[in-house]
């Protein structure tokens, strides 16, 4: 009888720990090679772990939501009387969307331990060379990349070669060991967490903060907040998504609101503005040149929307998607991201209940929709539910009269709850 | 005519950085353009290392045929005399260069790289225009890699011209300077002043520091003084080179001597070898926005540069400027362009010297060692005592193995040989540095007998304090 332990492989680059899912096969089950025996999530995706052999599921390790660590024992599995010595030597392949680094680079083999009786017991520790944490770790150049990979850092690992030489075996025990690396289970209790990390506020990190700081300490903001019935209007969206060409870019709701931006927008022009406050001068532009918020992996930037009167629904559909992926592939040009006169930040599913915006300075509104949920409105005197939205904004105060500003909201919220107004022209 | 092309990889230099990055890329399936003005294979493949270890291998054959020591000696005779034709030489030598540069053509094409050829000329980071014969090409890339390599550094009393050369003109001689002066007592000056002994010139050389080959511990390059000495070389220490004159029979030179003496030496051509520096002018780097690390281009263990997704490898990021060192970079910025987690870490990167007898180091000299506060102990095994070298008639070079270890846990910190051949052990060095052997990892492989290997091995034991040859 052969035993099979199945450890989970490298799933993908400079993934160290995977979560368990879900299993698929459960002990003392019989599986079939190729059948799916786990889920496991990354940070990136979830990636399904299927049986390298057939056999008899002897073990499994780790609960769903329990983290484990790449190269860790997941299960074992008795192969039906194949000698487990000629053995399946066979790497699991999980099926991952390929690595980039699908070819030459040598994988690390998936170890098999073929020991009757414990099967995954973890080899007994070797006599170990006291080694000062200091000292540079011996190891050779495929463990240090190894380690590397894996963001381990040699001096902790306890080499248990000659001389404290870190042998792969060793990398891979530091890696599995409770110990070292607490790991998490379905108990209220986390381990005790006392680190404080270091980060320092560089790039566009700190671009964002000076941006963040002057408009605070310079724009005197006020909020203010109000509901909108989107029930028509996401009617109107609905269908139109439906109907649309294929090939189109799908409506979201900021379309619709960029349209009732351009059509109000003329009739306070105070508000479609960039105030020069070291100059004392309120620059009102004619054109609207709408900011999306984009959060993207490095953090939040500002791609602009140019000449959104110009647009029709999908052409600014398609020009705020290929904004946002440009933004998010760090493609975007200097050109795309300044030089807007208005912002409008959205969360979409995420967008909670009030927001109170931080204005792109130094223009002097910014307008941010919240989620819509279906609620219970009274209409007529009955109670019926329908699609709301609130719409949060934050207005400069210096240059922007609380009176305008909610005029101003107010005729954007009849428009969108009267979604054909939206197309006959203001007035 | 003008075109622009988009890639994700842009190479910059076809040397052994430049297209061994560019092949790695190919091979990862990143769409990749590399642009070189001229053939391919850098400074390394066209006018270093190969073409100097082809000319260092017909001079070593020209001379064994021609001094009494050589083939005589081994009881071999032959009618009439060795003859010399240069030109013959050259064209041999270029022979094996064009071979080679062809070879990395067929490789870069394989592996679906793009070569362009002219002078790339950046606009801005990412941008950069070549002139082509036909065309101006305008290439924008995601990702730059600047591998633009270094020139022969000039000395402005004695600027290249005339009699006055770098390495590059001295590889490519038709005629056998009669008379040869070197400036620059460096690895380079010594390889050809020696090359150019062996095929007959009177060759002077002119160094600055107290010994030659200054970079190299005393004890490395002590046997190659000694060949310059027997082999009627004259050195001048300690002395500088201070201006050319013509005195109407052939340049001369005017230099210092390290008794502040002024003296004249004559030469049909006096080779310049002070060093190199890293090419960084005349393509467009200061458009890029990437800071230098003095003359070099800055960069970080994993060869970026302080602009995103520029990265710079070879000799143009700093010492030591050799080939190995620029393809291992190459190699591994690909390798992280396309997703893996990788940084610079090598333990060593060996120095190879092909003067007479050959230079090895690996990792640390006594020296450096005892400078980095390493208690460490040496073993040192001599090449007389070799019965490989006896039996090549190359045991009385005074060669040697030396092995630099840590007294408390014998980690091998360092190896250096000198001796003929031993070039071709620097990789045993390196590999054992690199897997973190011990002097018992060493003395507990069989080394094979009779080879000059061995020495390593005795090295090792003598190290650990029971060698069985000495």
């Amino acid at each position: 009888m052969g035993r099979y332990v199945f450890k989970l492989p490298d799933v993908g680059e400079g993934t160290a720990e995977a979560e368990i899912v879900v299993w698929h096969a459960a002990v003392g089950e019989h599986i079939e090679e190729d059948q799916p025996l786990v889920d496991v999530l990354t940070d990136k995706a979830t990636v399904e772990m299927t049986a390298p052999v057939s056999g008899l599921v002897v073990s499994v390790h780790g609960e769903p939501g329990e983290m484990a660590a790449v190269g860790s024992t997941l299960a074992v599995i008795e192969t039906g009387g194949a000698d487990a010595g000629e053995a399946k030597a066979v790497d699991p392949a999980p099926r991952v969307a390929p690595r980039p680094l699908a070819d030459p680079t040598p994988k690390p083999p998936i170890r098999v331990t073929t020991s009757p009786t414990e099967p995954a017991a973890p080899p007994p520790p070797s006599p170990e060379v006291a080694r000062a944490r200091s000292e540079e770790p011996l190891a050779s150049p495929a463990v240090r990349r190894r380690a590397h990979e894996l963001g381990v850092a040699l001096q902790f690992v306890t080499g248990g070669g000659p001389a404290g030489r870190i042998r792969l075996e060793d990398l891979e025990r530091f890696i599995a060991s409770p110990a070292e690396r607490p790991r998490m289970n379905g108990g209220a209790r986390s381990p005790r967490r006392d680190g404080v990390d270091q980060v320092k506020i560089i790039g566009l990190r700190r671009k964002i903060a000076e941006k963040m700081q002057e408009a605070k300490r310079r724009i005197p903001h006020f909020a203010y907040v109000e509901e909108i019935d989107v029930t028509e209007l996401e009617e109107l969206r609905a269908h139109l998504n439906v109907s649309a060409q294929a090939g189109r870019a799908r409506l979201t709701f900021l379309p619709f609101l960029i349209r009732a931006l351009v059509e109000v927008l003329p009739r306070y022009p105070q508000i479609n503005a960039r105030f020069d406050d070291d100059a004392g001068i309120v620059h009102r532009h004619q054109a609207v040149h709408a900011g999306i918020a984009t959060q993207t992996a490095n953090g939040l930037i500002v791609p602009v929307l140019r000449h959104a009167e110009e647009r029709d629904l999908w052409d600014c559909a398609a020009e705020i998607a290929r904004l946002a992926a440009a933004a998010r592939d760090g493609k975007a040009t200097a050109d795309e991201l300044r030089g807007s006169t208005i912002t409008i930040t959205s969360l979409g599913p995420l967008g909670g209940v009030v927001t109170t915006p931080v204005i792109n300075h130094p223009e002097v509104a910014i307008i941010g929709p919240n989620k819509i949920t279906e609620r219970p409105v009274v209409r007529h005197g009955q109670i019926v539910i329908r699609k709301v939205m609130n719409l949060s904004s934050s207005f400069d105060h210096r240059v922007v009269d609380g009176y305008d500003a909610a005029d101003f909201i107010q005729k954007v919220k009849a428009l969108l709850e009267h979604p054909a107004t939206l197309f006959m022209g203001f007035e | 005519m003008s075109r622009r092309v988009e890639t994700q990889v842009l190479v910059v230099g076809g040397g052994p950085g430049g297209y061994v990055a560019a092949i790695r890329c190919g091979q990862l399936g990143l769409r990749t353009v590399l642009v070189e003005a001229d053939r391919l294979g850098g400074t390394c493949l066209i006018r270093g290392c190969i073409p100097s270890k082809a000319l260092i291998h017909a001079a070593s054959q020209f001379h064994d045929l021609t001094r009494t020591d050589g083939a005589v000696r081994l009881g071999i005779n032959f009618e009439g005399t060795a003859k010399l034709d240069l030109a013959k030489t050259v064209r041999w030598k270029d022979g094996v260069v064009d071979r080679l540069s062809g070879g990395v053509s067929g490789l870069l094409k394989r592996a679906n790289v793009e070569v362009v050829a002219g002078w790339a000329s950046f606009s801005d980071a990412k941008t950069c225009k070549v002139q082509m014969a036909d065309e101006v090409l305008t290439i924008g890339a995601e990702h730059v890699i600047l591998a633009n390599g270094s020139v022969p550094v000039e000395l402005a009393s004695i600027p290249f011209g005339g009699a006055v050369i770098s390495s590059t003109e001295a590889l490519a001689l038709e005629r056998r300077p009669e008379r040869l002066v070197v400036i620059g007592a460096g690895y380079i000056g010594l390889e050809l002043g020696v090359a150019f002994r062996k095929l007959g010139s009177e060759v002077t050389i002119i160094e600055a520091m107290d010994r030659v080959l200054p970079a190299f511990d005393r004890a490395l390059g002590e046997p190659v003084a000694r060949w310059l000495k027997r082999a009627g070389v004259t050195v001048h220490l300690g002395a500088r080179a201070r201006s050319l004159e013509d005195g109407g029979h052939g340049p001369t030179l005017l230099i210092e001597t390290a008794e502040k003496r002024p003296l004249r030496l004559h030469g049909d051509a006096i080779l310049v070898t002070v060093g190199r520096r890293p090419n960084t002018q005349g393509w467009g780097l200061a458009t890029m926005a990437v800071d230098l690390d003095g003359p070099f281009v800055r960069i970080d263990d994993q060869c970026r540069t302080s602009m995103k997704n520029v990265w710079a490898i070879g000799d143009l990021v700093g010492e030591p400027m050799l080939e190995h060192k620029a393809a291992a970079q190459g190699e591994m910025v690909a390798e992280i362009i396309a997703g893996a987690r990788r940084h610079f870490d090598p333990v060593a990167i060996a120095a190879v010297c092909f003067t007479e007898p050959e230079i090895v180091s690996a990792g640390l000299s006594p020296d450096e060692a005892k400078a980095q506060g390493k208690d460490a102990i040496t073993g040192v095994f001599p090449f007389s005592a070799s019965g490989r070298a006896r039996s090549m008639a190359a045991a009385d070079d005074e060669g040697f193995v030396r092995v630099v270890a840590r007294r408390d846990d014998h980690r091998i910190l360092g190896v250096q040989a000198v001796g003929a051949h031993v070039s071709e052990l620097s990789g045993e060095f390196a590999l054992a540095l690199e897997m973190g052997a011990l002097l018992e990892d060493v003395a507990g492989t069989i080394h094979v007998h009779p080879t000059l290997g061995e020495a390593f091995h005795e090295a090792a034991l003598r190290a650990l304090g029971h060698a069985i040859h000495v």
